[in-house]
């Protein structure tokens, strides 16, 4: 297989770490242009709401010298970047004295785990759906399957989760209406706790499979005949060898590899996704931080789960990035 | 050659083939009813302009025929079993090890993510059950050292080769296995003149060593006459004339063969272009008679009525034209002659 | 004695093994590619929906989907909700919470969504292109630049921006929503153009224009432009869609506009009121309905608009 060279893995980790500070200087600056103080300002508004802020005096002034914020704006600037590569975002405004990064950090788990989970059973039938388009002996009902999981790519998962949440689980009473695990159960590693996770976490994983997979069908079947066409395909078949090996080395090793460009593009689509179907699940990932502080104007915490996940997409891509050249040869050997 | 002297055994025989293309207005005629026989040891070169149907025909034989294109009739006879009746699994099981395919345009024949041995690996394990897989590497190492190529190129991925390397990989490729016959689809026609000449010595050479019956396509004359041992000469999906390297070029007896030597730059003699007068018929509506009549310098009234059959006119040389009529006696009259040349 | 052939012979019709009819069919004169069913389709949904939105106003009274103005809670005609009320044909569609008319936030909201959407496009477009051309034809830095700045929008979600952005501002406008989006609706264009222009600026027809003179901006417009407008269409369409999506993704978390109904806003105070639990299905499940539907439509006329542009998408392997 190919392999990376230094300077494609150099260039690829630079434009990470660009997006990264690119995105944190926007989110430091974003309040900072608001006029007055940012602190007083989120702790004005969350009195505005919820009628009083306890400690509100503590709040600031533990935001101020955690942040400098009577320090001139380049060494805020300066003083901020440095602490948010240790992931520091200060304390949330709503549950002083939690540090943000305690509240991101108990959430990050389910995100990623119902991530990982969503995105690898997406990609996976979507690819291998629209791959079997391509073999002649598919039965006319999968057939089918691409054209309405076309339709079902149009809508946003949210609309998705909506609908499943009011079918299954309110209707139905198949699934649990919300939650990550049921109430009262104690997190580890018992049978009976993973298999209320995988009870509660079912509807969400299926509101973004069925939105996405439709769109990766179309985009292999496409493919496949694309390769279908080609040269090599042509000697492949005069050669006699056996269908199902033409199949896979010939035609999906080859299909795949623009499905996987195109992943890398759409990851940030497909996170924002998720954290509203988390939302509307409650489950309690980013998505529920992001929209409890959002009520609670909780600034801090917005600030700091939204840079985060940010940094998880372009980690992300910057993986599928540095994993790409290894399975397609004609990368590697690229010299920009 | 000596070869007319030995007992000629035909390793294919190729009977009325008929390859047609579907399209809105009709079937496109492209190989309308070939005949001819491929001797063991030989190579047939099958020579034509572009459009005149011979890489159909390669795919024909090779039974490789895609929609809209479909074979309507015939028969091809590989060592006495005809392909076209053949069932998938067996016809799978004969691919490339009787009969191979040297692919035109070598450039995008080798898939991209396959490095170049696994590519000439994959072909030997699919028809030698239970290879070893400890012998496969000095095997396609020297197969790769008979059509010139370094060692270095077994690791190397189609990407990293030049044109000349990739067409000769795909040769290597063609004789692993040792067929009866390899099918060479214009396989020089997208080198230039360099690479060219390399590839065409290289296919010289392995067809000397392993003695490997060949049809070669192309449209190339001169470099045909180096290469092949009888030539047959295609025009608009029939074959015209069939005829020995020597014979054809120095005579021709079809008239558009005639007129295809004719076009051959002579490196000797100052000549004018000579232009063909006429026009080429629709492919979907042939005319009744001769395919050639309409550009045909000799055409006479019986052209436009019967088709011209297939006459041996020389020893070893077949016409399909109605200015020869042969005797019983083996011997024949150009019409021409007779009436007096125009 | 010559003939010559310089007169066409006429031509007998060979009886010649007919082609399956089924395959004759595919090839009909009715095969233009603007006839798309895809196309045809979707273009219709939105027509609809644009339609009820605008006269709807006409018929119906859109101040009914301010508070206050319907009883609470009514479910369509012909159900009854949890306090035993029964829907009647003055609410056709229901109430909501806070005495809003279902149909009356239908009308207003349902144009809404397609405004946010037609001004982060067409401004994301309009940038989309600026860029796209400049990286294509200029190069070098330039379109390093460009890339770089492009990838790196890409990748970053969106939503989160958005938020950060929101949750900072203490009232949005529609069209500062519309406009924040499109900060984000420029890439996917430029991308797209940049391709193109590439790929255009070395075929034979743009070489054949400079050799003879042409200057940089009449080559982008009159030779390379042309040939983008399907793909520009095919893009429009899509980049409206996702201007929707993230609109209503800020919607239903309640950043939207405040002032302005929306069928994502409405959706976020039936979520809000438990309105799931209570079986209210009337106050999200119309919204939900109609953002459905306004998807499938762009959705379809995205894609109709991808196969003119692109024929090889084009029932190829039916």
């Amino acid at each position: 297989m190919g392999g990376i060279t230094i300077g494609y893995f150099l260039r690829r980790l630079a434009i990470f770490f660009l997006t990264i500070w690119i995105a944190a200087t926007v989110i430091w600056l974003i309040p900072r242009l608001a006029p007055g103080d940012p602190i007083t300002a989120m702790v004005g508004r969350m009195i505005q709401q919820g009628g009083s802020v306890e400690n509100s005096a503590a709040i600031i002034e533990g935001w101020r010298e955690r942040f400098g914020l009577n320090d001139p704006l380049p060494v805020q600037y300066v003083r901020y970047l440095g602490n948010i590569i240790r992931f520091d975002f200060g304390y949330s405004l709503a549950y002083f004295p939690t540090p943000v990064s305690q509240i991101v950090g108990q959430a990050l788990p389910w995100t990623l785990g119902l991530l990982l989970l969503a995105t690898s059973i997406t990609f996976l039938l979507g690819n291998f759906l629209g791959a079997l388009m391509a073999w002649r002996g598919t039965p006319r009902l999968a057939k089918l399957l691409i054209p309405v999981g076309m339709v079902f790519t149009s809508l946003p998962s949210i609309l998705a989760a909506i609908f499943l949440l009011y079918i299954f689980a309110f209707l139905l009473d198949w699934f649990p209406l919300s939650g990550s695990y049921g109430r009262g159960m104690k997190p580890g590693l018992t049978l009976e706790f993973i298999g209320s996770v995988i009870h509660h976490g079912t509807l969400p994983a299926l509101a973004i499979v069925i939105v996405s997979f439709g769109y990766w069908a179309l985009g292999m079947r496409g493919m496949m005949i694309t390769v279908e066409g080609e040269d090599y395909m042509h000697l492949a078949r005069a050669k006699g060898l056996n269908p199902f090996y033409v199949l896979y080395r010939y035609m999906v090793r080859n299909a795949i590899l623009p499905q996987i460009t195109a992943f890398a593009i759409t990851l940030g689509t497909l996170i924002s996704g998720q954290v509203l179907v988390e939302y509307i699940f409650v489950y309690q990932g980013m998505g529920s931080v992001i929209f409890t502080a959002i009520r609670n104007q909780d600034f801090a915490v917005i600030q700091g789960t939204s840079f985060f996940l940010i940094v998880l997409t372009a980690l992300a891509v910057l993986i599928i990035d540095l994993v790409y050249p290894l399975i397609d040869p004609r990368i590697s050997h690229e010299r920009s | 050659m000596n070869k007319h002297e030995q007992e000629r055994n035909p390793v294919l025989k190729v009977r009325n083939l008929r390859v047609y293309y579907e399209t809105p207005k009709g079937d496109v005629l492209a190989v309308d009813g070939i005949d001819f026989n491929l001797y063991e040891g030989e190579t047939l070169g099958l020579v034509g302009e572009s459009g005149c149907g011979k890489s159909t025909a390669a795919m024909g034989i090779l039974q490789l025929v895609t929609p809209p294109g479909r074979i309507v009739d015939g028969e091809v006879m590989l060592e006495g079993e005809n392909l076209l009746g053949l069932p998938d699994k067996e016809l799978r099981a004969m691919r490339w090890v009787k009969l191979a395919l040297i692919p035109q345009g070598a450039m995008n024949s080798l898939n991209p993510t396959m490095k170049v041995s696994d590519q000439i690996a994959d072909v030997i394990l699919a028809h030698e059950k239970k290879y070893d897989r400890k012998r496969l590497k000095p095997r396609i190492l020297e197969l790769l050292s008979l059509v010139g190529l370094p060692g270095r190129v077994y690791e190397l991925y189609p990407h990293e080769l030049s044109g000349g390397m990739k067409q000769r990989v795909c040769i290597a490729m063609a004789i692993a296995l040792n067929p009866t016959v390899i099918v060479a689809d214009e396989s020089t026609s997208a080198l230039d003149v360099v690479v060219q000449r390399v590839v065409a010595q290289t296919m010289l050479r392995v067809k000397e060593a392993l003695g490997v019956s060949m049809i070669m396509i192309g449209h190339d004359m001169g470099l045909m006459a180096q290469m092949v041992d009888r030539i047959a000469v295609m025009y608009a999906g029939k074959i015209v004339e069939i005829a020995p390297v020597k014979d054809m070029f120095t005579d021709p007896k079809h008239p558009y063969s005639e007129l295809l030597i004719d076009s051959v730059p002579s490196l000797k003699e100052r000549k004018p272009l000579k232009i063909t007068e006429g026009i080429t018929h629709d492919p979907r509506n042939p005319p009744p008679g001769c395919i050639f009549q309409l550009r045909c310098p000799f055409v006479m009234d019986v052209c436009r009525r019967d088709a011209p059959p297939m006459q041996e006119v020389k020893p070893d040389q077949l016409v399909a034209c109605h200015l020869y009529q042969v005797h019983e006696d083996g011997s024949y009259i150009d019409v021409r002659d007779v009436v007096g040349n125009p | 004695m010559t003939t010559t052939n310089t007169s066409p012979d006429k031509m007998v019709v060979l009886p010649t093994q007919a082609p399956k009819a089924k395959t004759m069919g595919r090839f009909n004169r009715w095969d233009t590619p603007w006839l798309n069913t895809k196309l045809i389709t979707g273009i219709s949904i939105i027509t609809a929906i644009l339609l009820l939105g605008i006269i709807g106003r006409l018929f119906w009274d859109t101040n009914l989907a301010f508070t206050a103005t319907s009883p609470l809670n009514l479910p369509p005609p012909g159900f009854v909700n949890s306090r035993g009320q029964a829907g009647t044909w003055e609410h056709p569609l229901g109430t909501e919470n806070s005495g809003r008319d279902m149909l009356a936030l239908i009308i207003v909201g349902a144009p809404n969504s397609f405004l946010i959407g037609v001004i982060a496009a067409g401004v994301g477009m309009t940038v989309g292109i600026i860029l796209g051309f400049s990286a294509g034809f200029i190069g070098g830095r330039v379109d390093d630049f460009i890339r770089i700045i492009s990838d790196v929008t890409i990748t970053i979600p969106t939503l989160m921006v958005l938020i950060v952005i929101q949750s900072v501002l203490k009232q949005i406008e529609l069209s500062t929503m519309a406009l924040l989006i499109a900060l984000f609706a420029w890439p996917h264009p430029t991308r797209l153009i940049r391709a193109q222009v590439l790929s255009m600026r070395e075929s034979g027809y743009v070489k054949m224009a400079r050799l003879s003179g042409a200057s940089t901006f009449s080559i982008m417009f009159r030779e390379i432009m042309p040939n983008l407008i399907p793909y520009l269409f095919a893009s429009f369409i899509g980049n409206a869609t996702g201007a929707i999506l993230a609109a209503v993704g800020l919607e239903t978390l309640g950043l939207g506009p405040q002032r302005v109904p929306t069928l994502g806003g409405t959706i976020y105070f039936a979520i809000g009121s438990a309105a799931l639990l209570r079986n209210m299905w009337w106050w999200w499940g119309f919204p939900t309905l109609l953002l459905a539907l306004m998807f499938i439509g762009l959705l379809l006329t995205n894609l109709g608009f991808d196969e003119i542009a692109n024929p090889r998408l084009r029932q190829s392997s039916q």
